[in-house]
């Protein structure tokens, strides 16, 4: 049986982790519900962006753009991913698991596969598992800017235009609920317009200067603005499995000390029993 | 006969609202644009973007990015638009400097030094929206 002083030792101590992760739960909480109000703020130029690249394609039909053009993905073909994590743990399985989703697909399609890993735990895991690297990018704190990803985009789209890889996806943990933190892949280039070009009067638009030009300068933001969204959602992700994580902390904290209250005063009041025993058998003894 | 005009950037909804009239400054010269236009898509330069409303206008500082016009509604997808009572002055001087600087200094890679122009570019029509706005106020017209 561990001494009084040692129990009350460790209460405190788990008194201050529980004040620790209390803490870090509710500044969690409170970047987090920013973090969403960027997501959603990007909705509006995402879906513009959409629509004018579907007009743009009504009035290109096939012209061939590098960032447009199919390849010819036979086995052999040579890939990109971008995976995002975060710089910081203490958010749950959420890293690992984008990481684990990472991994499966990489094992699943070996061959020429390079990543660019944008986030620190996310290159730790690839420099570990030895998978070639093509560049790394720190993560971009907690209110990332559309002028933070522009470098990322233009090595991604530089690169393919150069014939380095055939396709480029971007892998990041798609925010669900709250709950819920989803790791998904998407490709991003080539460029698969959207097909939801319903209700779109294509065709009768002027382009200037002219659609090729004008193609030219929407595509390397599109691979931005894809990006970007891809950014924010990993931010929100991370804040709230962070703050998930924080909150089961917490509890287990709270279930700790009481669980410690409940031996210390066993132990306490065995102590006292044992001084009475002790003080009555020696009053006896006289 | 009004025009909805948006202004969107990657980051937010800047601008949203029935307007009369809009300048913008197109790739090739500024656009002005009346309700009941030709449909458009084009490319935006950086400069200054006029709205013009019941009598008064308001500017944007703006830069990069593209247009679309339909016939009731013009929707302006800008890198960067700073509305120009938002805009700090001291600031965009700072970054003035600041891209100056980078362009003296000597050393860049091509993609520096276009950056830094883009940058010093960007500052400068900042500075100028601004101090327009300074000197006269919100203008009225008749």
């Amino acid at each position: 049986m561990p001494s009084q002083r040692e129990i009350r030792r460790r209460i405190g101590s788990a008194r201050n982790i529980k004040q620790i992760t209390r803490a870090m739960q509710f500044v969690a909480a409170s970047k987090l519900r920013r973090a969403q109000e960027s997501t959603l703020a990007t909705r509006p130029y995402r879906e513009k962006l959409d629509e004018v690249l579907a007009d743009l394609a009504a009035v290109i039909g096939d012209e061939e753009h590098p960032l447009l053009a199919g390849r010819d993905l036979d086995a052999n073909h040579s890939r990109l991913l971008v995976i995002m994590t975060s710089d910081r743990g203490l958010a749950g399985a959420l890293n690992t698991n984008t990481v684990r989703f990472a991994a499966r697909e990489i094992t699943e399609h070996p061959g020429d596969l390079k990543v660019v890993p944008v986030g620190r735990k996310g290159r730790d895991a690839m420099r570990r598992a030895r998978v070639p690297i093509a560049a790394y990018f720190e993560g971009f704190g907690e209110r990332p800017t559309f002028a933070d990803i522009l470098p990322v985009a233009r090595l991604v789209a530089d690169d393919f235009v150069a014939g380095q890889y055939d396709r480029v996806d971007v892998i990041y943990p798609r925010f669900v609920s709250t709950l819920v933190q989803k790791p998904v892949m998407e490709q991003l280039l080539p460029i698969v317009p959207s097909e939801d070009t319903a209700g779109i009067p294509g065709g009768q638009f002027l382009f200037e200067p002219n659609p090729a030009a004008f193609l030219e300068a929407v595509l390397p933001r599109y691979v931005a603005t894809r990006l970007y969204a891809a950014v924010l959602e990993t931010t929100a992700s991370f804040f709230s499995s962070q703050m998930v994580a924080m909150k089961n902390a917490t509890e287990n904290a709270e279930e700790l000390i009481e669980d410690l209250t409940l031996s210390y005063n066993k132990v306490r009041q065995a102590n006292i029993t044992r001084e009475m025993v002790e003080i009555a058998s020696g009053a006896q003894a006289r | 006969m009004t025009l909805h005009l948006e202004i969107v950037t990657p980051e937010r909804l800047a601008y949203e609202d029935d307007v009369d009239m809009v300048l913008v400054p197109g790739i090739d010269g500024e656009l002005g644009i009346l309700p009941h236009h030709t449909p458009l898509v084009s490319l935006l330069g950086v400069g200054e973007l006029e709205i013009r409303k019941g009598g008064t206008s308001e500017s944007f500082a703006i830069a990069g990015g593209f247009l679309q016009v339909r016939p009731d509604k013009v929707v302006v997808m800008a890198e960067t638009a700073d509305l120009a009572s938002d805009i700090d002055l001291a600031k965009a001087e700072e970054a003035r400097r600041e891209a100056e600087r980078a362009i003296e200094s000597g050393f860049h890679e091509g993609a520096d030094l276009s950056a830094a122009r883009a940058q010093l570019q960007q500052a400068l029509i900042r500075i100028r929206v601004a101090e327009r706005r300074h000197r006269e106020g919100p203008r009225h017209r008749g």
